[in-house]
Protein backbone atom coordinates (compact mmCIF):
# COMPACT_ATOMS: atom_id res chain seq x y z
CA UNK A 1 0.00 0.00 0.00
CA UNK A 2 1.31 3.29 -0.96
CA UNK A 3 2.14 6.31 1.66
CA UNK A 4 -0.64 8.52 0.46
CA UNK A 5 -3.15 6.03 0.28
CA UNK A 6 -2.02 4.59 3.59
CA UNK A 7 -2.48 8.00 5.03
CA UNK A 8 -6.14 8.48 3.40
CA UNK A 9 -6.98 5.32 4.93
CA UNK A 10 -6.18 6.22 8.31
CA UNK A 11 -7.70 10.22 7.99
CA UNK A 12 -11.38 8.14 7.17
CA UNK A 13 -10.71 5.46 10.40
CA UNK A 14 -9.88 8.50 12.53
CA UNK A 15 -13.06 10.49 11.76
CA UNK A 16 -11.01 12.48 9.59
CA UNK A 17 -13.08 12.49 6.82
CA UNK A 18 -16.48 11.08 5.38
CA UNK A 19 -17.38 7.54 4.48
CA UNK A 20 -20.30 8.25 2.84
CA UNK A 21 -19.43 11.42 1.78
CA UNK A 22 -22.28 13.43 3.22
CA UNK A 23 -22.87 15.65 6.56
CA UNK A 24 -23.88 14.39 9.37
CA UNK A 25 -27.34 15.72 9.14
CA UNK A 26 -28.29 14.49 6.00
CA UNK A 27 -26.90 10.65 6.97
CA UNK A 28 -29.19 11.71 10.47
CA UNK A 29 -31.87 12.04 8.19
CA UNK A 30 -31.61 8.86 6.10
CA UNK A 31 -31.25 6.82 9.40
CA UNK A 32 -34.73 8.33 10.48
CA UNK A 33 -36.07 7.90 7.32
CA UNK A 34 -35.16 3.87 7.11
CA UNK A 35 -36.57 3.45 10.60
CA UNK A 36 -39.77 5.50 9.36
CA UNK A 37 -40.40 3.17 6.57
CA UNK A 38 -39.67 0.20 8.86
CA UNK A 39 -42.56 1.66 10.69
CA UNK A 40 -44.63 1.84 7.26
CA UNK A 41 -43.97 -1.20 6.80
CA UNK A 42 -45.08 -3.09 9.49
CA UNK A 43 -48.43 -1.02 9.36
CA UNK A 44 -48.87 -1.96 5.97
CA UNK A 45 -47.85 -5.60 6.23
CA UNK A 46 -50.55 -5.91 9.34
CA UNK A 47 -52.90 -3.58 7.00
CA UNK A 48 -52.26 -5.91 4.21
CA UNK A 49 -52.39 -9.61 6.27
CA UNK A 50 -56.09 -8.50 7.93
CA UNK A 51 -57.03 -7.42 4.13
CA UNK A 52 -56.55 -10.35 2.79
CA UNK A 53 -57.49 -13.12 5.76
CA UNK A 54 -61.23 -11.02 5.74
CA UNK A 55 -63.66 -12.61 3.15
CA UNK A 56 -65.80 -9.54 3.04
CA UNK A 57 -63.57 -6.65 3.79
CA UNK A 58 -65.29 -3.39 2.82
CA UNK A 59 -64.94 -1.86 -0.22
CA UNK A 60 -66.20 1.37 0.71
CA UNK A 61 -64.28 3.40 -1.83
CA UNK A 62 -66.39 4.87 -4.51
CA UNK A 63 -65.07 6.38 -7.89
CA UNK A 64 -66.25 9.82 -6.82
CA UNK A 65 -65.35 11.13 -4.83
CA UNK A 66 -63.06 8.43 -2.78
CA UNK A 67 -61.06 7.06 -6.17
CA UNK A 68 -61.05 10.61 -7.93
CA UNK A 69 -59.93 12.60 -4.45
CA UNK A 70 -57.01 10.02 -3.66
CA UNK A 71 -56.20 10.38 -7.40
CA UNK A 72 -55.34 13.73 -6.94
CA UNK A 73 -54.05 14.12 -3.70
CA UNK A 74 -51.62 11.27 -5.52
CA UNK A 75 -51.10 14.33 -8.45
CA UNK A 76 -50.49 16.79 -5.59
CA UNK A 77 -47.80 14.85 -3.74
CA UNK A 78 -45.83 14.04 -6.69
CA UNK A 79 -46.02 17.53 -8.01
CA UNK A 80 -44.68 18.95 -4.21
CA UNK A 81 -42.11 16.29 -4.89
CA UNK A 82 -40.98 18.12 -7.96
CA UNK A 83 -41.31 21.20 -6.72
CA UNK A 84 -38.93 20.49 -3.77
CA UNK A 85 -36.69 19.35 -6.13
CA UNK A 86 -36.57 22.07 -7.81
CA UNK A 87 -36.15 23.87 -4.53
CA UNK A 88 -32.96 22.10 -3.49
CA UNK A 89 -31.40 22.84 -7.16
CA UNK A 90 -32.14 26.49 -6.73
CA UNK A 91 -30.31 26.52 -3.27
CA UNK A 92 -27.56 24.37 -4.51
CA UNK A 93 -27.13 27.36 -7.50
CA UNK A 94 -27.63 29.93 -4.40
CA UNK A 95 -30.95 31.32 -5.64
CA UNK A 96 -32.26 31.98 -2.19
CA UNK A 97 -35.62 34.14 -3.65
CA UNK A 98 -36.15 31.09 -6.16
CA UNK A 99 -35.81 28.23 -3.24
CA UNK A 100 -38.48 29.81 -1.08
CA UNK A 101 -40.83 30.04 -4.14
CA UNK A 102 -40.03 26.49 -4.49
CA UNK A 103 -40.87 25.56 -1.03
CA UNK A 104 -43.72 27.84 -0.96
CA UNK A 105 -45.21 25.75 -3.91
CA UNK A 106 -44.24 22.67 -2.18
CA UNK A 107 -46.20 23.48 1.19
CA UNK A 108 -49.38 24.50 -1.01
CA UNK A 109 -49.35 20.94 -2.52
CA UNK A 110 -49.00 19.32 1.03
CA UNK A 111 -52.17 21.68 2.31
CA UNK A 112 -53.97 20.62 -0.77
CA UNK A 113 -53.06 16.67 0.15
CA UNK A 114 -54.27 17.80 3.93
CA UNK A 115 -57.42 19.33 2.60
CA UNK A 116 -58.43 16.69 0.23
CA UNK A 117 -57.41 13.60 3.12
CA UNK A 118 -60.12 15.18 5.53
CA UNK A 119 -62.84 16.02 3.45
CA UNK A 120 -62.42 11.85 1.97
CA UNK A 121 -62.38 11.09 6.10
CA UNK A 122 -65.47 13.03 6.59
CA UNK A 123 -67.15 11.49 3.41
CA UNK A 124 -66.17 8.22 4.86
CA UNK A 125 -67.29 9.28 8.45
CA UNK A 126 -70.43 10.85 7.61
CA UNK A 127 -72.00 8.87 4.18
CA UNK A 128 -70.52 5.47 4.80
CA UNK A 129 -70.94 5.35 8.61
CA UNK A 130 -67.06 4.30 9.19
CA UNK A 131 -65.28 4.99 12.96
CA UNK A 132 -62.12 3.46 14.21
CA UNK A 133 -64.43 1.01 16.08
CA UNK A 134 -67.74 -0.47 13.65
CA UNK A 135 -69.05 -0.09 10.34
CA UNK A 136 -72.16 -1.40 8.83
CA UNK A 137 -70.02 -3.87 6.95
CA UNK A 138 -69.37 -6.14 10.50
CA UNK A 139 -65.48 -5.52 10.18
CA UNK A 140 -64.37 -3.13 12.34
CA UNK A 141 -60.58 -3.43 11.75
CA UNK A 142 -61.06 -1.84 8.45
CA UNK A 143 -61.47 1.51 9.71
CA UNK A 144 -59.38 0.87 12.97
CA UNK A 145 -56.32 -0.19 10.11
CA UNK A 146 -57.40 2.66 7.65
CA UNK A 147 -57.29 5.34 10.13
CA UNK A 148 -54.30 4.85 12.13
CA UNK A 149 -52.28 4.13 8.80
CA UNK A 150 -54.04 6.92 6.76
CA UNK A 151 -53.36 9.43 10.29
CA UNK A 152 -49.86 8.33 10.39
CA UNK A 153 -49.50 9.49 7.01
CA UNK A 154 -51.35 12.89 7.44
CA UNK A 155 -49.64 13.71 10.85
CA UNK A 156 -45.89 13.12 8.53
CA UNK A 157 -47.30 15.44 5.91
CA UNK A 158 -48.37 18.15 8.70
CA UNK A 159 -45.20 18.27 10.08
CA UNK A 160 -43.55 18.49 7.15
CA UNK A 161 -45.33 21.25 6.12
CA UNK A 162 -44.75 22.56 9.40
CA UNK A 163 -40.94 21.63 9.01
CA UNK A 164 -40.51 23.41 5.67
CA UNK A 165 -42.12 26.27 6.58
CA UNK A 166 -39.44 26.92 9.13
CA UNK A 167 -36.82 26.15 6.26
CA UNK A 168 -38.43 28.78 3.97
CA UNK A 169 -38.98 31.60 6.68
CA UNK A 170 -35.14 30.74 7.97
CA UNK A 171 -33.57 30.80 4.07
CA UNK A 172 -35.45 34.14 2.72
CA UNK A 173 -33.81 35.77 6.29
CA UNK A 174 -30.81 34.54 4.90
CA UNK A 175 -30.23 31.66 7.49
CA UNK A 176 -29.48 27.68 7.07
CA UNK A 177 -27.32 26.35 4.30
CA UNK A 178 -28.18 24.01 0.93
CA UNK A 179 -27.62 21.08 3.20
CA UNK A 180 -30.35 21.93 5.54
CA UNK A 181 -32.48 22.84 2.16
CA UNK A 182 -31.56 19.01 1.04
CA UNK A 183 -32.34 17.52 4.34
CA UNK A 184 -35.68 19.06 4.84
CA UNK A 185 -36.33 17.87 1.00
CA UNK A 186 -35.40 14.15 1.85
CA UNK A 187 -38.22 14.25 4.36
CA UNK A 188 -40.98 15.68 2.08
CA UNK A 189 -39.76 12.56 -0.66
CA UNK A 190 -40.42 10.41 2.16
CA UNK A 191 -43.60 11.18 2.71
CA UNK A 192 -44.22 11.24 -0.76
CA UNK A 193 -43.34 7.52 -1.20
CA UNK A 194 -45.07 5.80 1.72
CA UNK A 195 -48.20 7.51 -0.21
CA UNK A 196 -47.23 5.63 -3.27
CA UNK A 197 -48.11 2.46 -1.03
CA UNK A 198 -50.79 3.50 0.80
CA UNK A 199 -52.76 4.62 -2.63
CA UNK A 200 -52.77 1.51 -4.14
CA UNK A 201 -53.13 -0.63 -0.90
CA UNK A 202 -55.31 1.19 0.89
CA UNK A 203 -57.73 2.97 -1.55
CA UNK A 204 -56.86 0.76 -5.12
CA UNK A 205 -57.48 -2.57 -3.71
CA UNK A 206 -61.31 -1.41 -1.75
CA UNK A 207 -61.89 0.48 -4.88
CA UNK A 208 -65.85 -0.06 -4.84
CA UNK A 209 -66.64 -1.40 -8.38
CA UNK B 1 -18.69 21.18 4.82
CA UNK B 2 -16.99 23.35 1.92
CA UNK B 3 -19.07 25.08 -1.01
CA UNK B 4 -16.95 23.51 -3.17
CA UNK B 5 -17.66 19.63 -1.83
CA UNK B 6 -20.90 20.47 -1.81
CA UNK B 7 -21.37 21.45 -5.68
CA UNK B 8 -19.33 18.59 -6.27
CA UNK B 9 -21.73 15.75 -4.50
CA UNK B 10 -24.82 16.72 -5.99
CA UNK B 11 -23.62 16.86 -9.80
CA UNK B 12 -25.99 14.53 -11.94
CA UNK B 13 -29.83 14.94 -12.56
CA UNK B 14 -31.18 18.09 -14.84
CA UNK B 15 -34.01 19.31 -14.23
CA UNK B 16 -35.24 17.87 -17.45
CA UNK B 17 -34.63 14.21 -15.92
CA UNK B 18 -36.51 15.14 -12.95
CA UNK B 19 -39.73 16.26 -14.96
CA UNK B 20 -39.42 12.78 -16.99
CA UNK B 21 -39.55 11.49 -13.45
CA UNK B 22 -42.00 13.12 -12.51
CA UNK B 23 -44.08 11.95 -15.70
CA UNK B 24 -43.06 8.49 -15.24
CA UNK B 25 -44.88 8.41 -11.86
CA UNK B 26 -47.91 10.24 -12.85
CA UNK B 27 -48.39 7.76 -15.87
CA UNK B 28 -47.50 4.66 -13.57
CA UNK B 29 -50.32 6.58 -11.04
CA UNK B 30 -52.81 6.31 -13.89
CA UNK B 31 -51.61 2.71 -14.91
CA UNK B 32 -52.66 1.35 -11.12
CA UNK B 33 -56.02 3.65 -10.96
CA UNK B 34 -56.86 1.36 -14.67
CA UNK B 35 -55.50 -1.80 -13.07
CA UNK B 36 -57.84 -1.09 -10.16
CA UNK B 37 -61.23 -1.69 -12.24
CA UNK B 38 -60.18 -4.61 -14.42
CA UNK B 39 -61.85 -7.52 -12.91
CA UNK B 40 -59.03 -9.50 -11.64
CA UNK B 41 -58.11 -11.57 -8.60
CA UNK B 42 -57.02 -10.25 -5.41
CA UNK B 43 -53.73 -12.04 -5.15
CA UNK B 44 -52.77 -10.87 -8.42
CA UNK B 45 -54.09 -7.53 -8.37
CA UNK B 46 -51.87 -7.14 -5.18
CA UNK B 47 -48.77 -8.41 -6.85
CA UNK B 48 -49.33 -6.10 -9.83
CA UNK B 49 -49.77 -3.05 -7.73
CA UNK B 50 -47.41 -3.61 -5.08
CA UNK B 51 -44.72 -4.16 -8.00
CA UNK B 52 -45.75 -0.61 -9.65
CA UNK B 53 -45.53 0.42 -6.35
CA UNK B 54 -41.94 -0.49 -5.74
CA UNK B 55 -40.98 1.03 -9.17
CA UNK B 56 -42.21 4.39 -8.10
CA UNK B 57 -40.26 4.29 -4.48
CA UNK B 58 -36.92 3.64 -6.64
CA UNK B 59 -37.46 6.54 -8.85
CA UNK B 60 -38.09 8.33 -6.12
CA UNK B 61 -35.12 7.37 -4.05
CA UNK B 62 -32.87 7.62 -6.95
CA UNK B 63 -33.75 10.60 -8.76
CA UNK B 64 -35.90 12.76 -5.98
CA UNK B 65 -34.06 11.95 -3.12
CA UNK B 66 -30.73 11.88 -4.80
CA UNK B 67 -29.59 8.38 -4.19
CA UNK B 68 -28.09 7.63 -7.28
CA UNK B 69 -25.57 10.40 -7.00
CA UNK B 70 -24.66 9.39 -3.60
CA UNK B 71 -21.80 6.93 -2.58
CA UNK B 72 -22.24 3.44 -3.51
CA UNK B 73 -21.48 2.32 0.45
CA UNK B 74 -24.25 4.93 1.44
CA UNK B 75 -26.91 2.41 -0.48
CA UNK B 76 -25.10 -0.73 0.63
CA UNK B 77 -25.33 0.50 4.45
CA UNK B 78 -29.37 1.75 4.38
CA UNK B 79 -30.72 -0.28 2.02
CA UNK B 80 -29.80 -4.51 1.88
CA UNK B 81 -31.20 -4.48 5.87
CA UNK B 82 -34.57 -2.57 4.82
CA UNK B 83 -35.42 -4.72 2.37
CA UNK B 84 -34.44 -7.87 4.13
CA UNK B 85 -36.78 -7.12 6.92
CA UNK B 86 -40.05 -6.30 4.72
CA UNK B 87 -39.11 -9.32 3.02
CA UNK B 88 -39.09 -11.11 6.25
CA UNK B 89 -42.62 -9.46 7.09
CA UNK B 90 -44.20 -10.63 4.06
CA UNK B 91 -42.75 -14.07 4.21
CA UNK B 92 -43.28 -14.58 7.31
CA UNK B 93 -47.46 -13.78 7.81
CA UNK B 94 -48.69 -13.03 3.99
CA UNK B 95 -48.87 -17.36 4.20
CA UNK B 96 -50.78 -17.21 6.78
CA UNK B 97 -53.07 -14.69 6.28
CA UNK B 98 -54.26 -16.36 2.76
CA UNK B 99 -54.23 -19.86 4.95
CA UNK B 100 -56.35 -18.08 7.26
CA UNK B 101 -58.63 -17.28 4.55
CA UNK B 102 -59.07 -20.62 3.11
CA UNK B 103 -59.82 -21.78 6.64
CA UNK B 104 -62.84 -19.23 7.15
CA UNK B 105 -63.96 -19.97 3.91
CA UNK B 106 -64.47 -24.12 3.99
CA UNK B 107 -65.91 -22.77 8.02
Amino acid sequence: MSEAKAATMDSVWQGGGSPYAIGSKKFGMWLFIISDALTFSALLVAYTYVRLATPEWPKPFHFSPSIIFSSIMTFCLLSSSLTMVMAVHSMNHGNRKATVGWILATIAGGLAFVVLHLTEWLNLINNEHVTTSGNEWGVPLFGGTFFALTGLHMTHVVIGVIYLGIIAFAVGRGKFKYEDVEVSGLYWHFVDLVWMFIFPLVYLMSAKI
Amino acid sequence: MSNHSEAVEHVGGTTLTFSYVWIALLAMTGIEVFLAYEQLPTLIMLTALLGLSVIKAALIIAYFMHLKFEKFSLFLTLFPMLVLCILLMMLIFMPDSVRSLQMRMVQ
